[in-house]
């Protein structure tokens, strides 16, 4: 079974981080995904840099231009990663916009993600439609879980029709906006989020967008089972570095 | 075989809509309302109405007598540095402004490069009194001052793209971001046949108004609707898709599209997408773009704002895959001589990104009895302060 499907059965609320590989320096990779599974994490999605991210809000944009200019490629990415199953056993993800790994060959892309121990691809600008139909096949065979983002304004015919594509799980995103808005979650998410949650999908939700600090995360995952942090960590790495993580993570599992 | 849009949005293998969910219910409102909506008789006459009384249309198809004469050959002008704005852009604002309306959208956004599509969008905003932002690249935001006053006097609000390279990209990508962010009360006026389906099919059915005219001029002054060459330059490519639209199909005409080679194909400083791009996705559509090997998209250079642009429009994509049209590339000094000898040959000064298509007369030598009609697509007003340079005028 795939980490990320184990993983999902586990009773307890999931904390995914998300990373910029390449960021603050371009050898970080290992050692942040090293450290944030010795802080207690579930899960990780490692952001391979884009240069014209357009879902992302300024901290992963200016994270992603700082990647790119360290050097950070599709193929030092593999190579960082090559024996990150020796030391890592949580579920990684890998997140990023679809030019780049059209470029690298989206199978030989799959390919290198099974050799490595790489369980998911998280695509924002792949359509469902488009997967469905080209590419579906080719992440079976490479054993890649896919996984879609559905948003307030999703319809439900589209909601359950991302649920019946997907097998791992749905990524909630919490309001209309870019990655790293902070403003808390109010009536508006309580609402969308029991919504969501009374469809009684078959992939369990996970939030993200919006998400900072114990509060946040509280709420998010209230009837979620998870959520996902990104823009909020990259501001706690840029400020302290990349040594004491569970100091920015612990906070957030208290209860 | 059509060299049109198919039902699913692509050009051959080009176009489609690579967008994140989160501005999937925006381009599915504008997928399932534009064919309809744009129909409409009262959307016809309005649009129609429009383009007569405030655009100044039709624009004029000019027999360049002394052009035709140099190059031994018939040469008529589409006279789009006419309409009201300076350019063709208008007429894809006006249509967008009338379908946003239409939908009952309350506040406009859109991204401009040299200014000149910011320009006619809040020239349509300030005309329907509705709110209109426009991104431009802080770099841009330098370089084309009257552009930028212009925009602010008209009533829009300009804000700088302060994101990756500072310049057109970037500021497509802030727009994009914006309607990720507010995607219930605006529209988006995508000012190219660019970004993803239904904006290049919807820009160009906007456009297209320049080859219905085309043809109607044309069989008045020659008995013919059909030219042997059509010219224009592409950037995006909405002057091109304009000209070319109901063209596409007719096989006896020559398609001849105009790139901006920069400094030269070879230095590094180009635009020329069809020699220098490879297939991939920008702004939500599968098309050919200047990417590294690693498909990071890179940025070119012109001395024309407008054909500084890193892809090009999913249809003219498929025009050159399928070599229904030749792409030419023209350097910025070629480009800039022959701008000079428009002005001086006929008393009109083009717009730079226009002056590429007028120095394929240099380029390549065209029989006695053809007929060609080049798209004159913008005035030069906005670029005498480069022309001054460049000349030392």
């Amino acid at each position: 079974m795939n980490r990320i499907n184990q993983k999902l059965q586990e009773d307890k609320k999931l904390l995914s981080i998300y990373f910029t590989a390449g960021y603050p320096n371009i050898d970080d990779t290992v050692t942040i995904i090293q450290n944030l599974e010795k802080s207690g994490v579930d899960m990780i999605e490692i952001g391979l840099p884009f240069s014209d991210p357009l879902a992302d809000g300024p901290t992963i944009q200016d994270s992603s231009t700082q990647a790119l200019k360290n050097g950070m490629t599709s193929e030092l990415l593999f190579q960082q990663l090559k024996d990150i199953r020796k030391t890592v056993s949580i579920p990684l993800i890998i997140m990023g916009y679809f030019n780049p790994m059209l470029q690298y060959g989206v199978e030989a892309f799959c390919k290198k993600c099974q050799e490595i121990g790489i369980d998911g691809l998280i695509i924002p600008d792949l359509p469902v439609d488009v997967y469905h139909d080209e590419y579906k096949s080719t992440f079976d065979k490479y054993g890649l879980i896919n996984v879609f983002l559905i948003t307030p304004q999703t319809s439900e015919e589209r909601i359950r029709y991302i649920d019946s594509v997907s097998d791992g799980f749905i990524y909630m995103v919490s309001s209309a906006s870019t990655t790293g808005a902070k403003s808390g979650f109010g009536d508006e998410q309580e609402d969308y989020f029991t919504r969501i949650s009374n469809m009684n999908l078959k992939n369990p939700q996970i939030v993200g967008f919006g998400i900072f600090n114990n509060d946040t995360f509280t709420q998010a995952t209230k009837h979620a089972k998870g959520a996902i942090i990104g823009s909020a960590f990259i501001k706690y790495v840029t400020a302290n570095g990349i040594e004491n993580l569970e100091n920015f993570i612990a906070p957030m599992l208290s209860k | 075989m059509s060299y049109n849009i198919n039902d699913k949005g692509y050009y051959g293998e080009f176009g489609g809509a690579f967008i994140p969910e989160m501005l999937y219910p925006n381009i599915e409102e504008l997928r399932q309302n534009y064919l309809k909506i744009t129909a409409e008789e009262s959307f016809q006459e309005e649009f129609h109405q429009l383009l007569k009384d405030y655009v100044g249309r039709p624009s004029p198809l000019y027999f360049a007598k002394r052009l035709s004469e140099k190059y031994n050959t018939k040469i008529y002008l589409k006279r789009e540095d006419l309409n009201h704005t300076g350019a063709h852009k208008v007429n894809n604002t006006i249509g967008q402004i009338l379908l946003a309306q239409r939908l009952g959208k309350t506040r406009i956004i859109a991204e401009t490069g040299a200014g000149q599509h910011g320009v006619a969008t809040a020239t349509v905003c300030a005309l329907m009194g509705i709110e209109c932002v426009v991104y431009m690249g802080e770099v841009d935001i330098a370089r084309q001052a009257p552009n930028v006053a212009r925009m602010k006097m008209l009533g829009a609000k300009v804000v700088p793209a302060l994101s990756g390279s500072r310049t057109l990209k970037d500021a497509t990508n802030e727009a994009m971001r914006d309607w990720i962010n507010n995607p219930v009360d605006t529209h988006y006026i995508v000012g190219s046949v660019v970004g993803p389906h239904p904006y290049p099919d919807m820009v160009a059915r906007f456009q297209a108004v320049v080859s219905e005219e085309i043809k109607k001029q044309l069989l008045e002054k020659e008995g013919t609707e059909n030219p042997d060459y059509l010219i224009a330059c592409v950037g995006g490519g909405s002057n091109a898709a304009g000209t070319y639209y109901h063209y596409l199909d007719d096989t006896d005409v020559n398609i001849i599209a105009v790139e901006a080679a920069g400094k030269g194909i070879d230095t590094g400083e180009s635009a020329a997408t069809s020699v220098l791009g490879k297939e991939g996705i920008i702004h939500g559509s599968k098309t050919l773009l200047m990417q590294t090997g690693d498909g990071q998209i890179t940025e070119p250079y012109s001395i024309s704002a407008g054909l500084d642009y890193p892809g090009v429009g999913p249809m003219h994509a498929n025009l050159y895959k399928t070599g229904r049209a030749e792409f030419i590339s023209i350097t910025d000094d070629e480009a800039m001589t022959a701008g000079l000898e428009l002005s001086q040959l006929e008393g009109i000064i083009p717009a730079i990104e226009t002056s590429h298509a007028l120095a394929v007369f240099e380029h390549k030598t065209f029989k006695t009895e053809d007929i060609i009609v080049l798209n004159l697509s913008g005035r030069g007003d906005k670029d005498l302060q480069n022309y001054i340079e460049y000349f030392k005028l």
